[in-house]
C-alpha cells in the first residue's frame, strides 16, 4: 500500500496558527495501516492541536474524523458539513487522498498533514520497505518476483553493478542489493541463463517520466447504446 | 570486431600489450590541469581516459577535457556514465565526441549520487551501462539512432566497458556479466583495480573458458598503494574492492616515509605476474593524483616505450 | 505499608501500562493536569510481556509533543517499579509531586481558568 510518516508537529502548527476552525481529515485506507492517518493519528492530531492553542492562550475549534477513504468522491462526500464549518483542514491522507479532497472541496484551504513516500510492504510494525516504483510495465516475470526498479538504486535493468558488495548495496549497508537478491532467487528457479542475454533499454513512458497518467478502462465503463436501440 | 580508427584497437589488434591510464578532471573550469597530467603520462601509455564524474563529485566534463587531450595529440577514452544523462544527452555527446575524432569510450553505470558533493540531486539511470554499449553498437554498426534516426554519419568507436571481478554475488556471475556485456557490444574491458591475483586468475579462467578472451580485450586494473592508509581505506571504504591482508601487511612491515616505494614496487610485481595470465591483453593504470608515477610503473613493468602503429 | 504520599494525586488504575495509549495522556493533559505519570513494572518483568515497553515509547511521544507546543517535556514522565516496591512508590509521587510544584501549574489549566474566569 502507499506509506506514509506524520509530518513533524511544529510544521503542521506553522499551517495552521492562525485559523480558528479546524478540521483534521484522516483516512481509514492506506495510512491507517501504516499508522500514519487513521482515526487513531487523527485524535492524536486533533489533541496536540488543541493543547498548542490552549498553551497559547487562543481560542480555537478542532474536530477530527475520518472516511474510508479520501481517494473516492462518494466518501468525500460525506465530509461535507464538517468540511463547511471550518476554515481550515489538515488532511492526514496520503498525498492522493489530501489532493482528492482539495480538488472536490475547492474553496477549502487543506493543507497535509503526513509526508507520503512510497508504495510498500509491512515488513513488521513499524518497518515498511518500497518495493514497487509504478513504472507501469511490469518486468517481475524475468526477474523471479524482484522488481530491478525499486529495488536497485540504479534501476538497472542489466545488474549487478560493480558496487555489489556482499549483497548489499553501495549505497548503505542497510539496503540490500536488488541484483543479488534477483540473483539468488533465478539461482533457486534455475533460471540464471537470464543472465547472459543483454535486456534492452526500458520504456519510461509509461512511467512518471511520461507525464501525468491516466488510465481509463473501457471495459469498464458503460456501454454506448448501439445505433438505434430504444431509449 | 569492427575496425575503427581508434590507436587503442591499432595497439591490440597488432598483438602488443596495450597500457591506458586516466586522468581527472578539476574541480574548477582551469583546463591547465588537464595540460599538465596528460604531458606526465603521454609517453607512456597508449590511451587516455578521462573520468566521468567520479564518485559523483563534479569536475570538469569528461567530453570537454577529451576534446582538449584530442587536439593535444593524445588518444582519449570518453568515460560516460548513465548516472547523470538520459539517452537523448547520451547519444548527442557520442556524436559530439566522435566529431573531433574521439575514437573511444568506457561505459559505465556511475556511482550513486549519495557519495559525491550533490547528493540531493535526481538521477537519471534512463539506461544502464550495458544498455549504453548496445546504444553505441547499434549507432556505429547500423547509423540508427535509439529512437530509429538514420545518420549521416557514423561515430567510429571502439567499445569499452568496465568490470569488476571482486564485486557480489560471487566471481560466476561477474563472468556472466561479462559475457552480457559482450554479446550487447563490448571490444575491451578495464578492470576495477586488482589486489587479489588469485581471485582475479579464477575470473580469467572463466573468461578463457567460455571463450571470451578471443572476443574481448582485458585490460587489468592496477593501482598502486601510496600509503598504509590509502591500502586500509580501499581495503574497508570502497565498495567492490578486495585488498588481500598480506599486502596490508607488506605496507606496515615497511616505515611510513618508505610505503610509497614499497607500493610502487608491489604494483610492478603485479603487472609482472598479470602479463603472463592468459586473456590479459594489457593494463589500465589508475593512479589517482599519483600521475607521475605512471612512467615508473609503465618502465618498471618493461611495457616502455609504447609500440608505434 | 501504610505510607504516605502527596493528596494531588489522582491515580487510574489499568491492568497493564500497556493499555496506556498517547491519546489517553494527551487528554489528560487537555483536561487541566498539571503533570501525568505512567508507573509500569520493572522492565522485563511486564506480566503482558512488553506492554510496559510500548508505554515508556509512547510517553516519549508525549514528551516530544509537549516540547514542541510549549508545555514541557518534564509533565509526563514514565517510571519503572514492582507491585512491592512500596516505598519507592511513596518515593516517586513525592519525587513528581516536587518537579511538578517546581515547573508550576499547567499553561492549558491556567488558560482553562482564565476563560472561566
Amino acid at each position: 500500500m502507499i506509506k506514509a510518516t506524520p509530518k513533524p508537529l511544529d510544521e503542521v502548527i506553522s499551517y495552521i496558527k492562525d485559523y480558528n476552525k479546524i478540521l483534521v481529515a484522516g483516512c481509514d485506507g492506506c495510512v491507517t495501516v501504516c499508522e500514519a492517518g487513521g482515526m487513531k493519528e487523527a485524535k492524536v492530531l486533533a489533541a496536540s492541536l488543541r493543547l498548542y492553542f490552549q498553551a497559547q492562550g487562543k481560542e480555537a475549534e478542532i474536530k477530527e474524523t475520518t472516511v474510508t477513504r479520501q481517494c473516492d468522491k462518494e466518501y468525500l462526500d460525506e465530509l461535507k458539513d464538517l468540511m463547511e464549518s471550518a476554515d481550515a483542514v489538515i488532511s492526514i491522507a496520503c498525498g492522493v487522498g489530501i489532493q482528492y479532497l482539495t480538488e472536490n472541496y475547492s474553496k477549502k484551504i487543506v493543507f497535509p498533514g503526513v509526508d507520503t513516500h512510497f508504495m510498500g510492504a509491512n515488513i513488521d510494525r513499524g518497518i515498511f520497505e518500497e518495493r514497487c516504483a509504478g513504472c507501469g510495465q511490469c518486468v517481475l516475470a524475468s526477474t523471479g518476483g524482484i522488481c530491478p526498479i525499486a529495488r536497485c538504486s540504479k534501476r538497472m535493468l542489466n545488474g549487478p553493478c560493480g558496487g555489489s558488495d556482499n549483497g548489499k548495496c553501495e549505497i548503505s549497508k542497510e539496503v540490500p542489493c536488488g541484483w543479488q537478491l534477483i540473483y539468488d532467487r533465478l539461482e533457486a528457479l534455475g533460471q540464471l541463463d537470464r543472465f547472459e542475454t543483454p535486456v534492452d533499454p526500458k520504456n519510461w513512458a509509461t512511467s512518471r517520466d511520461g507525464g501525468p497518467r491516466r488510465i481509463v478502462r473501457e471495459d469498464l465503463r458503460k456501454a454506448e447504446p448501439a445505433h438505434g436501440g430504444a431509449h | 570486431m569492427s575496425k575503427t580508427p581508434s590507436k587503442l584497437e591499432k595497439i591490440i589488434e597488432a598483438g602488443h600489450l596495450a597500457v591506458t591510464s586516466e586522468v581527472g578532471p578539476p574541480r574548477s573550469c582551469d583546463g591547465h590541469e588537464i595540460d599538465h597530467k596528460a604531458a606526465l603520462i603521454k609517453d607512456y601509455v597508449d590511451a587516455v581516459n578521462v573520468t566521468d564524474n567520479q564518485t559523483s563529485v563534479v569536475r570538469l566534463c569528461s567530453l570537454a577535457a577529451c576534446i582538449k587531450l584530442k587536439l593535444l595529440g593524445l588518444e582519449p577514452v570518453l568515460q560516460m556514465t548513465t548516472r547523470d544523462r538520459n539517452r537523448i544527452a547520451m547519444q548527442s555527446d557520442i556524436l559530439g565526441a566522435a566529431s573531433f575524432g574521439i575514437n573511444n569510450m568506457l561505459c559505465l553505470t556511475g556511482d550513486h549520487q549519495s557519495f559525491g558533493d550533490h547528493p540531493n540531486a535526481a538521477n537519471v539511470f534512463d539506461l544502464d551501462s550495458t544498455q549504453l554499449i548496445q546504444t553505441i553498437k547499434m549507432m556505429r554498426d547500423e547509423g540508427k539512432l535509439l529512437g530509429g534516426y538514420e545518420m549521416a554519419k557514423r561515430p567510429e568507436m571502439f567499445i569499452g566497458a568496465a568490470e569488476n571481478p571482486f564485486a557480489g554475488p560471487n566471481v560466476a556471475l561477474r563472468a556472466a556479466r561479462l559475457a552480457k556485456k559482450v554479446a550487447a557490444g563490448a571490444e575491451f574491458i578495464q578492470t576495477q583495480c586488482i589486489y587479489n591475483i588469485p581471485k582475479f586468475k579464477e575470473w580469467m579462467q572463466m573468461i578463457v573458458d567460455r571463450g571470451l578472451d578471443s572476443k574481448v580485450s582485458i585490460l587489468a586494473g592496477v593501482t598502486p598503494f601510496k600509503s598504509l592508509g590509502m591500502a586500509r581505506y580501499m581495503k574497508n571504504k570502497v565498495p567492490g574492492m578486495d585488498v588481500p591482508d598480506s599486502q596490508i601487511d607488506r605496507l606496515k612491515g615497511v616505515p611510513k616515509e618508505k610505503q610509497a616505494e614499497e607500493g610502487i614496487k608491489m604494483c610492478i610485481e603485479m603487472m609482472q605476474e598479470l602479463k603472463e595470465v592468459k586473456g590479459v591483453k594489457g593494463f589500465h593504470i589508475m593512479a589517482i593524483e599519483w600521475e607521475e608515477k605512471v612512467s615508473e610503473l609503465v618502465k618498471g613493468a618493461g611495457l616502455y616505450p609504447r609500440p608505434q602503429v | 505499608m501504610r505510607l504516605q504520599y502527596p493528596t494531588n494525586i489522582h491515580i487510574i488504575k489499568v491492568p497493564c501500562t500497556g493499555r496506556v495509549d498517547l491519546i489517553h495522556l494527551l487528554l489528560a493533559f487537555e483536561q487541566g493536569a498539571d503533570g501525568v505519570f505512567v508507573a509500569g513494572c520493572l522492565e522485563g518483568d511486564c506480566h503482558y510481556m512488553h506492554g510496559n515497553l510500548y508505554a515508556r515509547k509512547r510517553v516519549g511521544r508525549a514528551k516530544e509533543i509537549l516540547d514542541t507546543i510549549g508545555v514541557g517535556r518534564d509533565r509526563v514522565e514514565m517510571y519503572n517499579l514492582s507491585a512491592g516496591q512500596g516505598s519507592r512508590w511513596a518515593e516517586i509521587a513525592r519525587e513528581f509531586t516536587e518537579r511538578i510544584r517546581g515547573l508550576g501549574p499547567s499553561p492549558i489549566r491556567v488558560a482553562h481558568e482564565k476563560k472561566a474566569a
